[in-house]
């Protein structure tokens, strides 16, 4: 029996327009980029939504109707969902139908799409309680399997997801499975009830990477070809992890290039063989019993092939600008200003990380098509300002609480003297 | 195979003043050691020797006309130089050019080239007469035009003249940019299959430390932002001193270098009294050698403002030695370059906004400083050596 786990991660980040110095103490609005440039956030939600998220949800809900054993998992980010809210309501409407079906589950992360979990345990919790909030409130729904951003994982994180879920997300890469295969579910070390999935980067990959590459050998990837290499793990293993992008599906690969009618057509042909399945990665935890224990004491991400952190913290701007932000969380708290600390949060996406990195920036790669900057230094420019500016207001308003405090002492001072 | 190329120049250092001079040297002798035979011709006797190549010298300006030791900026700026009236100054770099032409028959029949390389339009006519007298097939490259030495102000007719006969009658045409291809193809009729672009490279890759300067005000705290070039129009001399006012504005502690001459030395030096900021500014004049190597080390960042610039070989020089560069996207170097700050020219409030950032968070020099360093192996003379050759091969078939 091979059960397919499909689960796609939707998240926009709210990326910050290009913020002078000059615009420091001047203008407090970070994100509100409002012309033709690639940093304007409506535009580009807009424009995903009409490519990618809206022909592919229509797709999937007519699979979830055609075939009775197809399931797909999502992972929204919160500041994905607060986009759709505001500029793209349909996008949340059609989401709202494919949950409504039952057989799509909704996985639990932080609601600001950050790395949070390495920087500051208090505020990462925060982060998953607000996020939990959110798709109970907007899907009716509460998180049983958890995902952190960029699926960065260790010990500690599934230490700390043990107590509250049934599962947690993770690459299923080679440094730390050696032999083994992915295509089962692990026990993470010294946890007690938790199960580990781990994403078949291979199958994924070829889906989301290699679709459209002419100089892969396997190209053109058609749906039974897939379905075959599904079939051979038959026998090898109980899962077929298959993590990626949703914006796979019409925004990275396009429709020109025939992506719609491979996922149109791969459940169908995967379900052909009769051993074959698709499980959500709950009914996968009820489902299947772990293999073996599987220690990752270092973090590993679904990120280059050095699956690590260093797309986001791994040369010099990018630690200096997230120490920068995490240093801040004190004074933030002590302002209970619910516009900063909201700020805040949103400058702790890690996408805001990812455009400041400069591995194979001159070589124009992934990191290249994935960056709306001229250049990492340009996205770190802007990003500091912002940040420089958030200080300014923070520090600003905690001097004011100071003086109003103080008034508020005299006064109360007076009004014991005169009675 | 070409084996024998004859190379004519006009200057080649120390006895240059811009990066012509530097180019011609870097691929002449990338070229040699590739096993080329390179003939340099200069215009005048210099007191040079090279192991790579032979020197010959066609001593066009023996009458007393000192025409090295000096790069042609544009013709109105030099006849001005020269305290002349437009209208009846000495026609010296034409006239030098024209008998340049008439001294290489001799020199090329001599050097039985396979292939005729001559750089920059005072050259040309000489290219042109060398093919002619010896059959060679003509390579004319071109590291500035006429329009971007004026800014496409007024260009100089003869000048342009000359240089549009020299490319037209190559039979190949090397640019030393996609933005200069451009430029020949719209301005001078070139089509775009002749030219082959053949970027510059760096002549080192890492400067070994120098002894630093400036250190009183290094030890106060003073950032130290460089100009180096001649401080000529096409270099955007006066968008660097109304960037330096703008950062000044924010940030107090900074100096502004300026190396180099050029005709508008005075003009950028009364626009910095006119906008109170003196004080910030140290004029050293022309710098070269290890002079010019500590100035790079000592700055903390090289701006390079230039209104248009075919490529900025200073870019490659200020990376060697370690210094993180901000640069005009309207510069060659800029298609090649990735690891610097990039602004256009005339957007002074950007080219701020930058300075005043790597000022405030030091995290992105030293960023810039590692990663620009990373990326001068792949520019190399080697490979435009290569490139080059690849050209002279297209040729001698």
């Amino acid at each position: 029996m091979s059960s397919v786990v499909l689960y796609f991660q939707v998240h926009q980040p709210l990326r910050i327009k290009k913020y002078r110095v000059f615009d420091m103490g001047n203008s407090h609005e970070y994100f509100n980029d409002e012309g033709d440039s690639s940093l304007n956030n409506k535009k580009i939600l807009r424009k995903v939504a009409a490519k990618s998220y809206l022909p592919a949800n229509e797709l999937i809900l007519k699979l979830l109707k055609r075939h009775k054993e197809f399931k797909a998992s999502y992972s929204f980010s919160g500041v994905f969902l607060e986009q759709i809210v505001k500029y793209a309501p349909e996008v949340l409407e059609s989401f709202q139908k494919l949950v409504k079906t039952g057989k799509v589950e909704i996985l639990g992360e932080t609601y600001y799409h950050s790395l949070s979990f390495f920087y500051s345990r208090h505020e990462f919790e925060s982060q998953v309680v607000l996020h939990e909030k959110t798709i109970k409130k907007l899907f009716g729904y509460t998180p049983k399997v958890f995902r952190n951003t960029e699926l960065a994982y260790n010990n500690d994180l599934a230490h700390w997801a043990d107590k509250k879920y049934l599962g947690i997300l993770a690459e299923g890469w080679d440094s730390f499975l050696g032999w083994r295969s992915p295509n089962f579910l692990y026990k993470p070390q010294g946890t007690t009830k938790i199960k580990l999935l781990l994403k078949n980067y291979k199958l994924s990959d070829d889906i989301a990477f290699r679709f459209s590459q002419k100089s892969w050998p396997e190209f053109p990837l058609t749906a039974p070809k897939f379905a075959s290499w599904v079939n051979q793990i038959n026998g090898n293993g109980d899962v077929v992890n298959l993590f990626m992008d949703y914006e796979t599906f019409g925004e990275h690969q396009w429709k020109e290039h025939g992506i719609f009618d491979f996922l149109e057509n791969m459940p169908g042909e995967i379900l052909k063989h009769p051993d074959n399945d698709f499980v959500t990665p709950t009914e996968a935890c009820k489902k299947y019993p772990t293999m073996d224990e599987v220690d990752v004491p270092y973090v590993v991400t679904w990120a280059d092939t050095e699956r690590d952190l260093s797309a986001w913290v791994g040369n010099q701007i990018q630690k200096s600008a997230i120490d920068y932000i995490y240093s801040m969380e004190r004074e933030i708290n002590k302002t209970r200003d619910a516009r900063l600390l909201d700020d805040w949060r949103k400058m702790q996406t890690s996408d805001h990380f990812y455009y400041m990195c400069t591995k194979w920036f001159s070589d124009g790669d992934v990191h290249k098509y994935f960056n709306p900057y001229e250049s990492p230094y340009d996205a770190f420019i802007s990003y500091m300002n912002a940040a420089s500016d958030l200080k300014l207001r923070v520090n600003e308003k905690l001097n004011q609480t100071h003086i109003e405090h103080i008034a508020l002492q005299k006064k109360w001072a007076k009004s014991v003297a005169v009675s | 195979m070409a084996k024998n190329v004859l190379m004519i120049g006009w200057e080649l250092p120390p006895f240059n003043s811009g990066g012509l001079g530097e180019a011609c040297l870097g691929l002449s002798k990338a070229l040699a050691k590739k096993g080329t035979n390179v003939t340099f011709v200069l215009p005048q006797k210099v007191d040079l020797h090279f192991d790579f190549m032979n020197l010959v010298f066609a001593n066009v300006a023996e009458e007393g006309t000192d025409l090295v030791n000096e790069a042609y900026q544009s013709y109105e700026v030099w006849v001005k130089g020269k305290k002349f009236k437009i209208k009846d100054a000495p026609s010296g770099y034409v006239a030098g050019a024209l008998k340049y032409a008439k001294r290489i028959k001799e020199i090329a029949q001599k050097a039985v080239p396979d292939i005729i390389h001559s750089h920059d339009w005072f050259t040309f006519p000489a290219g042109i007469a060398a093919k002619e007298a010896t059959n060679a097939p003509f390579v004319a490259q071109v590291h500035s035009t006429e329009i971007d030495r004026t800014g496409g102000n007024s260009p100089n007719q003869t000048v342009f003249e000359i240089e549009k006969l020299g490319v037209q009658s190559a039979d190949k045409v090397i640019a030393i940019s996609q933005m200069q291809r451009n430029i020949l193809n719209t301005s001078y009729d070139v089509s775009p299959e002749k030219i082959e672009v053949v970027y510059n490279g760096a002549s080192f890759f890492e400067k070994e430390k120098l002894p630093p300067t400036l250190e009183f005000y290094k030890s106060a705290g003073y950032k130290i932002v460089l100009f180096l070039g001649r401080i000529t129009l096409m270099k955007g001399p006066e968008y660097f001193v109304r960037a330096a006012k703008r950062i000044l504005d924010y940030e107090k502690k900074v100096i502004f270098v300026v190396v180099g001459n050029g005709d508008m030395f005075s003009q950028m030096l009364s626009e910095a009294v006119n906008l109170g900021i003196m004080n910030n500014f140290i004029f050293t004049g022309f710098l070269q050698g290890e002079d010019k190597h500590r100035i790079y080390q000592t700055a903390d960042i090289y701006l390079m403002p230039s209104v248009s610039e075919p490529f900025g070989l200073t870019v490659l020089e200020s990376i060697g030695n370690g210094t993180p560069v901000l640069l005009s996207k309207q510069s060659g170097v800029s298609e090649i370059v990735s690891n610097v700050l990039k602004t256009d020219f005339w957007d002074i409030d950007e080219i701020a906004n930058k300075v005043i950032s790597a000022i405030r968070y030091p995290a992105l020099l030293t960023v810039l400083k590692d990663e620009s360093k990373k990326e001068l192996p792949n520019i190399s003379w080697d490979r435009s050596a290569d490139k080059c050759l690849h050209v002279y091969q297209d040729l001698a078939q």
